[in-house]
């Protein structure tokens, strides 16, 4: 029944940004790597003019995103509630198919703020340990950015990121982030050029005293060639950038960067449409002998025996299999023990809307990064004392695109329909700017993930269950960020301003809010409190290794891939430079 | 317009019980009352073929999107520009028959945050919820959906929108949520699935389709309109 497989030395669950990079760097290394990837693979007639630029197909139908007909997950607000299956999708998009993610993202690459890497001890010096609410689990993260810095420079080398340099080396640059922690070298392209909106976002919140700086891109500002010798194309401004691939190769994307420059190694091979349904563990638990996967073209099922298995099937498939395959302990938030499932965490986003009725802003000339942003109301980088919560968020202006559908808005108090409608509408559509507000997320106790009792997904395997809500803490923090964007619209003199709608608990599942879902396996000093150790390698079985923004210990107010890429770039340095000589934990308690 | 109904045009036409629509035959017609006949949209009706909706669900679906978007100054009505056929076309296709829904049991009531939990796919919804709607409007009104005052039928709307008309087994704001995001979809859609005709959805607000370098165009129009011939898909196939 069941066909197994030569050994290999590694096994890659997931081919999208982490699982790319891993097949790079591992099969550069010399190791026999097997890449397994649920969805199918990625032509380049897939994304080619006029097809590509459909989109009900793609951005309302949700082409490239993850099936919920085969696999979803099943969502409550809090323990006491029935969790129940999303049926379709909506507050988030996972990817499908080679390139994941990364594929339709907009290519928004940020790192994360020095105090994020070391939040409570920062909380606790500035603020007291007694500012911390009592259900909030906060926690340092076990590496330091200084120690992430040249992995994040090699991620944004290798994509191309097109931005401007706030810190070099110590000293602060002109037109960048002065708030971001020091980085060895400028980006590797100039930024964007500035949007309509752009520029008015600039103009205001400089008047204001505030420090904006341009959205770093992986969308090309001029065609690049990265270290791996990989061409991009430059960047279109077509507007239809996430929710899409890009028929130009100006996006960075994993399946024409690290995955092609992974299979020029012949010691690599890409198997997509399999499906992996469990880690296989040794009886006793402790190392892992390789996966059981099936193919979603035939129904084979197969064993693909591996001396390492490195789960990349995004922050929730990982935790999903650690969870069907008994790697590790199930959090339990009644007793507060166990490590997997726990620290998932969110974001809290929200919109400003302002309209003027003498501009014209052109919102279909778009790139999906393309934007002003301000960091002086994120992370810990103004005074967290007067306002009472934790965290911060990223204030920007974003031009990524018109498309008609979904792009539209109109003044409060319009009608929903008729005339007046679509007279509002015609006007409206090319006057409105928009604004987001990005805010962080911390972990709770009672937010987590298990495996659900009851429903399951077409491989007969119990679906995993998402228990979350929005907390005081957010509701303050979104209450708050969310009127400072509001008096940064107003600031800008529209003819109309949006209303300001921060949010507030419950969470709802259903409007999109961002597809930045993070924890669940976290990384961690301790490992009575983390699943995984300070190089992304699970404490309980040492040859499994788990990437992605599962392991972050709390969200920020950052869009997560520029962190993710570097903490897998991290952990396979840490793989070639110390697992493979002396293979075991790498960290011993 | 006439207030001729749909439905009578095709009962006339002596095609009753049919699910889709057969071009009105000139005798059938000349044997019709004149002027129903004459301002009678029997050329638009008898272009628009059904392969969804039967005859009952073609007269709500073409009032209910006509009520959204009207005839006037700035667009035909939205059934001339294809929204209900457009809306046909996916209730038809895989999307209505619920494909990329998780639609397995069991199905207890949820709540908002949770989202959609009825164990129906799209067209089984808008099936149920046309046949509710018109329940209501025979009971309450005396007469189907199409035939209402436009006042009538705007109270309706509204109760549907907020969800304070109460449908036998269906939620009224579930169909009614899904129903306005299509009428959307057909109005501002590719042309290629039926709905913006002409591209006037892209024509009202001015998006300008397909063709999409805009590189320079950025620079070069920033803050400056930008007014090409919209281009879609079939154009540039």
């Amino acid at each position: 029944m069941t066909t197994k497989l030569k050994e290999v030395d590694v096994v890659i669950v997931g081919m999208g940004w982490t699982g790319g990079i891993m097949a790079k760097e591992l099969s550069d290394a010399g190791l026999t790597v097997v890449g397994l990837e649920r969805g199918a693979p990625r032509s380049d007639a897939g994304f080619s003019v006029p097809m590509i630029r459909d989109e009900l197909r793609y951005a309302v139908r949700n082409e490239l995103f993850m099936d919920v007909s085969r696999d979803t997950l099943t969502f409550r607000n809090r323990p006491a509630e029935r969790a129940l299956p999303m049926r379709k999708l909506g507050s988030f998009l996972p990817g499908e198919g080679v390139g994941g993610a990364g594929v339709h993202w907009n290519g928004q690459t940020y790192r994360l703020s020095p105090h994020d890497h070391a939040l409570r001890s920062r909380v606790e010096e500035r603020y007291g340990k007694s500012f911390i609410p009592q259900d909030m689990q906060l926690a340092d993260w076990p590496m330091s950015y200084a120690e992430l810095e040249p992995f994040y420079d090699k991620f944004e080398y290798m994509a191309g990121i097109s931005g401007k340099a706030g810190n070099i080396a110590g000293r602060i640059q002109e037109g960048g982030n002065p708030f971001e922690g020091p980085r060895a070298r400028e980006y590797p392209n100039p930024p964007l050029k500035p949007s309509l909106a752009s520029e008015m976002f600039t103009e205001t919140t400089k008047k204001l005293g505030y420090h904006p700086f341009p959205r770093p891109a992986a969308n090309m500002s001029r065609p690049y060639t990265n270290p791996d010798g990989i061409k991009l194309g430059e960047c279109q401004y077509c507007g239809f950038c996430e929710n899409f691939g890009c028929e130009a190769n100006a996006k960075a994307s994993p399946h024409i960067t690290v995955i092609p420059a992974a299979l020029r190694n012949r010691n690599f091979s890409l198997k997509p449409h399999a499906w992996v349904t469990r880690v296989n563990l040794a009886p006793d638990g402790k190392r892992a002998t390789g996966v059981s996967y099936t193919s979603v073209l035939t129904g084979e099922e197969f064993e693909q025996p591996a001396n390492l298995v490195i789960l990349c099937a995004y922050g929730l498939g990982n935790v999903h299999l650690m969870l069907l395959s008994g790697i590790g302990k199930p959090y339990d938030p009644v007793s507060d023990t166990g490590t997997v499932g726990k620290g998932y965490c969110y974001q809290v986003a929200t919109v400003v809307q302002a309209f003027f009725d003498d501009r014209i802003f052109n919102p279909f000339m778009g790139a999906g990064s393309l934007g002003v942003v301000i960091d002086d109301f994120n992370g810990d980088n103004f005074d967290h004392g007067p306002v009472g919560y934790i965290g911060g968020a990223s204030i920007y202006s974003a031009s990524l695109g018109g498309r008609p559908i979904n792009q539209r808005a109109v003044p409060p108090g319009t009608p929903r329909w008729g005339t007046e409608w679509k007279k509002a509408t015609a006007h409206w559509y090319n006057r409105t700017l928009q604004m987001s507000v990005q805010g962080s997320n911390m972990a709770s106790r009672y937010n987590y993930l298990d495996l659900d009792p009851t429903y399951r997904n077409a491989f007969g395997l119990p679906l995993m269950r998402m228990t979350y809500n929005f907390t005081d803490n957010d509701e303050k923090l979104s209450a708050h960020l969310t009127t400072v964007a509001h008096d940064i619209a107003r600031a800008m003199g529209p003819t109309h301003l949006g209303p300001r709608t921060p949010r507030r608990a419950p969470y709802s599942i259903v409007p999109y809010q961002s597809t930045h879902n993070t924890g669940g396996a976290i990384a961690g000093h301790d490992p009575g409190k983390s699943a995984l150790n300070r190089y992304l390698q699970s404490w309980d079985v040492p040859n499994v290794f788990v990437m992605g923004a599962s392991a972050f210990p709390h969200n920020s107010g950052y869009n997560p891939t520029g962190a993710v890429g570097a903490l897998t770039y991290w952990a396979a340095d840490a793989i070639r430079t110390k697992y493979l000589k002396d293979p075991g934990p790498l960290l011993h308690t | 317009m006439a207030d001729i109904a749909r439905r009578d045009l095709l009962t006339m036409a002596g095609v009753v019980g049919v699910g889709v629509a057969i071009p009105v035959a000139p005798a059938t017609a000349e044997a019709a009352p004149k002027d129903k006949v004459q301002d009678g949209p029997a050329a638009n009706a008898s272009a628009r073929c059904y392969q969804f909706f039967d005859l009952n669900e073609v007269a709500f679906i073409e009032a209910f999107v006509d009520h959204l978007i009207p005839a006037d100054e700035l667009s035909p009505s939205g059934t001339e520009l294809g929204v209900t056929i457009y809306i046909d076309r996916q209730l038809a296709g895989a999307w209505g028959r619920g494909a990329r829904m998780y639609l397995l049991g069991p199905w207890p009531a949820g709540t908002s945050q949770q989202g959609y939990q009825l164990p129906l796919a799209p067209a089984d919804l808008y099936r149920s919820a046309i046949r509710a709607v018109e329940a209501h409007c025979e009971a309450v009104h005396g007469g189907s959906f199409d035939r209402l005052q436009p006042a009538q039928r705007q109270q309706i709307m509204l109760a549907l929108s907020d969800g304070s008309l109460r449908l036998q087994q269906i939620p009224a704001q579930v169909f009614f949520d899904m129903a306005y995001a299509n009428v959307m979809e057909g109005l501002f859609a590719d042309p290629i699935y039926g709905g913006n005709k002409d591209k006037r959805g892209w024509r009202l607000v001015g998006f300008p389709g397909v063709m999409a370098a805009h590189a320079e165009n950025i620079e070069r129009f920033r803050g400056e309109p930008y007014l090409v011939e919209p281009l879609g898909i079939a154009d540039l196939s």
